[in-house]
């Protein structure tokens, strides 16, 4: 026994270091169920509070892009207005109210956070469960999609971006309408990677891919980028596509949080298929 | 005692928001970004216990694992490169020991062997941050490379901040 102790002792600063690196470690197991995590990452109160206030400062020096995107959004938005569009047929119109659900919402918000040279990118904004904001939820900017919101503290929420390396987004090739999931590897963050498109489909430089809406998360049509470059190797079924990201993801200022209204309703429906037939 | 605790106090807090405000934002390449807190666990007196500095490096690890959501990395790297500076200053002892209140800098132990003892810790810290970051082996070469990188901008931020040191010393 006494030996025991004095081993103890002796050691006591290994012991120490291993204890230590113990904690660290389950710290980072757990941690990778983001849930369990909300005490001590970027959107808890305090540090997210210090990052709203130097945001608060960094703002000014990009308003003047900011100020240009808007105004292109503006008139983008003044274009689909009814007062652009004159009557075709008659004097008569019908309108049929009852027509028309609402699918999506949206919420602005502004980006107090992000990194960009991480495998595991998040962003923080400054909304969180008293906007509305709830986990899963898209979001978006003017110029394209974003990402995922994650976890939701009451001012702020995190935000896993496209720019993640578990973050598969639904897209689509707005050309010819063929499915694949895009899915970003560590490197340049201004490329990513297009899977599961078959060989068989008419591909070309320069193409636009867009957002499916399959994943009830983004509306359909939501800018993702443009592909740079294609090739497919010999044997192989599916093309290895290059899509150069519409949005700069190192300088995002105001992005919208997607609400959809449906994504409830189209989950359980489709969460029916699983179940035994009787 | 009392006034060093205070100094490292100021010292701790500064290089936390500098490392979590500003350096977290740069990156060159989009692979290398520098890691300046680990300066922190470099400038402890050499009289510090053991068990203070793993317990140092624990508390700097979270507060920048805040900082940037990634609860638990640094800590561990941190933790790990704590316990490598006992051994390694015992390896790098000059003859007749460190004397008393002589702290590790560039002042008071020379060029060569600032350099080696910045170089091999940093070097420690950095691998094993960027291992555990990427927890596989597939991309060995593509981390290695991405470690190597971070430790030469690393280390120049570190010899800046012994820079800083050395004249402010000198002057008084």
């Amino acid at each position: 026994m006494r030996n025991l102790i004095q081993f103890l002792l002796k050691n006591s600063v290994v012991f120490l270091f291993l204890f230590l690196e113990l904690i660290a470690f389950s710290l980072l197991i757990k941690n990778n169920n983001y849930q369990n995590s909300k005490v001590f990452n970027s959107s808890n109160f305090l540090i997210g509070n210090l990052f709203a206030t130097i945001n608060n400062v960094e703002e000014y020096f990009s308003l003047k892009e900011v100020n240009n995107e808007l105004a292109e959004q503006n008139a983008q938005l003044q274009t689909t207005n009814i007062s652009s569009f004159i009557k075709v047929y008659g004097n008569t119109v019908q309108i049929k109210d009852t027509d028309y659900f609402q699918k999506y919402a949206y919420t602005s918000a502004k980006v107090i956070n992000g990194s960009t040279n991480k495998r595991e990118n998040y962003i923080t904004l400054d909304k969180g469960s008293l906007n509305g904001i709830k986990p899963g939820m898209g979001v978006i900017s003017a110029k394209g999609i974003i990402g995922t919101v994650k976890n939701v503290s009451e001012n702020f929420c995190s935000v896993m971006s496209v720019l993640h390396e578990k973050n598969a987004v639904s897209a689509k090739i707005k050309k010819s309408g063929y499915i694949g999931s895009l899915v970003w590897e560590l490197g340049d963050y201004r490329i990513a990677e297009l899977k599961d498109l078959p060989n068989h489909v008419q591909l070309s430089i320069g193409d636009t891919v867009i957002s499916s809406g399959y994943s009830m998360v983004f509306p359909e049509g939501i800018n993702i980028g443009v592909i740079k470059d294609f090739s497919l190797e010999d044997g192989s079924n599916f093309y290895d596509v290059q899509v150069e990201f519409s949005v700069d993801y190192k300088s995002l200022s105001h992005v919208f949080i997607v609400k959809s209204w449906m994504k409830d309703e189209q989950k359980k429906l489709e969460a029916l298929n699983n179940e035994v037939v009787e | 005692m009392i006034i060093n605790v205070i100094k490292y106090g100021i010292v701790f807090i500064l290089l936390i928001l500098f490392q979590g405000l500003i350096l977290n934002n740069i990156e060159f390449g989009g692979y290398v970004n520098p890691f300046l807190y680990v300066v922190f666990i470099l400038m402890l007196p050499f009289e510090t216990p053991k068990w203070l500095v793993l317990v140092l490096g624990f508390v700097v690890g979270i507060a920048i694992d805040s900082f940037s959501s990634t609860l638990g990395m640094h800590t561990s790297a941190t933790v790990f490169m704590a316990f490598c500076r006992g051994y390694l200053l015992k390896l790098i002892e000059p003859r007749g020991g460190y004397e008393f209140n002589t702290k590790p800098s560039i002042q008071f132990m020379g060029v060569t062997w600032y350099l080696l003892y910045a170089c091999v810790l940093v070097l420690l810290h950095h691998l094993f941050l960027f291992y555990i970051e990427s927890f596989k082996l597939s991309q060995f070469f593509a981390t290695f490379g991405r470690a190597i990188a971070s430790t030469f901008f690393t280390l120049i931020l570190v010899l800046i901040v012994q820079l800083f040191n050395f004249k402010s010393t000198t002057r008084s």
